[in-house]
């Protein structure tokens, strides 16, 4: 059971702890005042991470052990270097400009392989690894060298970005990224090679076979069961998609209320359980007929139950953005934050919410934790 | 001797009071002044030793033509001043 909720919202970062059966209270916030993009606590030694965005002052990662918060290394690109004197010019799928310039932290998780390592994602699309809790990072240049990675593109920013981390339990030398825009990529040694493994996801929006390319796939969200780490699961900009026996994805059938939505959650340990935020659709991101619901699946896809109880059922127009919805180890606890500043926490697997708040700054993401 | 300024709005952030540093030009004033206050440089410059978009810096009030490599040239008693827009909501 967590006993913590980590928020991390565009104006700084708000913890909320647990003071019985669905009662939960807020802490002072942390940065008040600065965005806070993501936040992981390293259950190993306990610290906590966050990474902020400073607008002017830019991209800045700080790390708290016991009370105390400390900035540490932020992550940083080489530049791409000159060719007969002039500075390279990296472009996206698009020909547009892909500067390496660090823009979000977009997904920090733990490296199980060693104590203190750290995973980082970010907007340009870069992906870096700490040994040292974040005192430094190496990039990790071989995913950025893989020749379908010139085909990202961004989606919703100026530039691509790495905004799922899957670590598989089993090994910790086997990672998924999740890419928006540029499909799942996977590695099987700790970061040395990579290939796309989006195939069987469909961006119905690009014309023709490419919208089968798996470099140019939209998986908002990637997420993978802890006990069955061959179950992936997506929201994906098309639709609700999860791996097959064969690694490939497959869209699910149900489609309740809509199939467009950014956030995901699977079960820890029951790979055919999984739950969504629906929103109406692309060209309109807002909860369908103004009531905000969460979907679960129980069966692995072949039905979606629509769960509202506690969450407001009329006039709403919150959106539940990719890292606003988490799932406690255990499975029954459930948290959401929406861009219009709602938070919500289940603790019987989705089917009853309570509402934390209905006035946080935008929820970026919410994690559970414990004190 | 140069002094250099930060906004004010960063010392909420990471300490950066003035200093006074010896340099002939923009960019060795600043590098100068990070040399004391290293915590300081990331908030001004980018990765790539860049002044941030929405970063200026004047010269005794009046602002770098420079801002690549900031190479104006500075006088003996000079006051460099690093500012930066407002912006957001």
């Amino acid at each position: 059971m967590a006993t913590e909720l980590l928020v991390a919202t565009r104006k700084g970062l708000f913890t909320f702890r647990r003071a019985g059966k669905g009662s939960w209270r807020a802490a002072a916030p942390d940065f008040l005042a600065a965005p806070v993009t993501m936040v992981l606590q390293d259950p190993r030694d306990g610290a906590v991470y966050a990474g902020l965005d400073h607008g002017h002052f830019g991209v800045k990662v700080h790390r708290r052990d016991g009370r105390r918060w400390k900035e540490i290394t932020a992550p940083a690109m080489p530049p791409a270097g000159k060719r007969k004197g002039k500075p390279v010019l990296e472009k996206d799928g698009f020909g547009r400009p892909w500067p390496r310039k660090l823009k979000l932290i977009w997904s920090l998780e733990i490296d199980p392989a060693w104590p203190g390592a750290l995973w980082c994602g970010t907007i340009p699309g870069a992906l870096f690894h700490s040994v040292d809790r974040g005192a430094s990072w190496t990039w990790v240049e071989s995913l950025w060298q893989q020749k379908g990675r010139r085909k990202w593109f961004g989606g919703g920013y100026d530039t691509p970005g790495i905004h799922s981390i899957c670590v598989d339990p089993r090994d910790a030398r086997r990672v998924h990224v999740g890419v928006s825009c540029g499909g799942v990529w996977r590695t099987d040694d700790g970061g040395g090679r990579w290939r796309n493994v989006a195939h069987g996801m469909q961006a119905t929006f690009v014309p023709g076979k490419k919208g089968l390319d798996p470099d140019i796939q939209d998986p908002h969200r990637v997420v993978q069961c802890a006990a069955a780490p061959d179950q992936l699961w997506s929201q994906h900009h098309c639709g609700i998609f999860k791996t097959g026996s064969d690694g490939r994805w497959r869209e699910i059938k149900a489609k309740a209320p809509s199939r467009f939505g950014f956030a995901c959650a699977v079960h820890p340990q029951d790979p055919d359980c999984a739950w969504f935020v629906p929103a109406q659709k692309d060209e309109c991101r807002v909860p369908v007929d103004g009531r905000l619901v969460v979907t679960r699946t129980r069966d692995g896809g072949r039905t979606l139950e629509v769960l509202h109880k506690g969450l407001p059922q009329q006039g709403v127009y919150d959106l539940v953005y990719r890292h606003g919805l988490d799932v406690s180890a255990d499975g029954r606890q459930l948290a959401m934050g929406s861009t219009t500043g709602g938070l919500w926490v289940s603790e019987d697997g989705g089917k009853a919410w309570s509402e934390l708040s209905a006035h946080l700054p935008p929820v970026y993401a919410v994690r559970f934790a414990s004190a | 001797m140069v002094l250099v300024s930060f906004p004010r709005v960063l010392e909420r952030h990471v300490a950066c009071p003035p200093v006074e540093v010896d340099a002939a030009t923009v960019r060795q004033a600043l590098e100068r002044a990070f040399a004391q206050l290293p915590a300081v440089r990331a908030y001004v410059l980018d990765e790539d030793g860049e002044l941030r978009p929405h970063m200026a810096v004047f010269v005794d009030g009046v602002p770098v033509k420079d801002r690549r490599k900031l190479g104006d040239k500075l006088t003996a008693r000079a006051e460099v001043q690093v500012m930066q827009a407002l912006s957001g909501g």
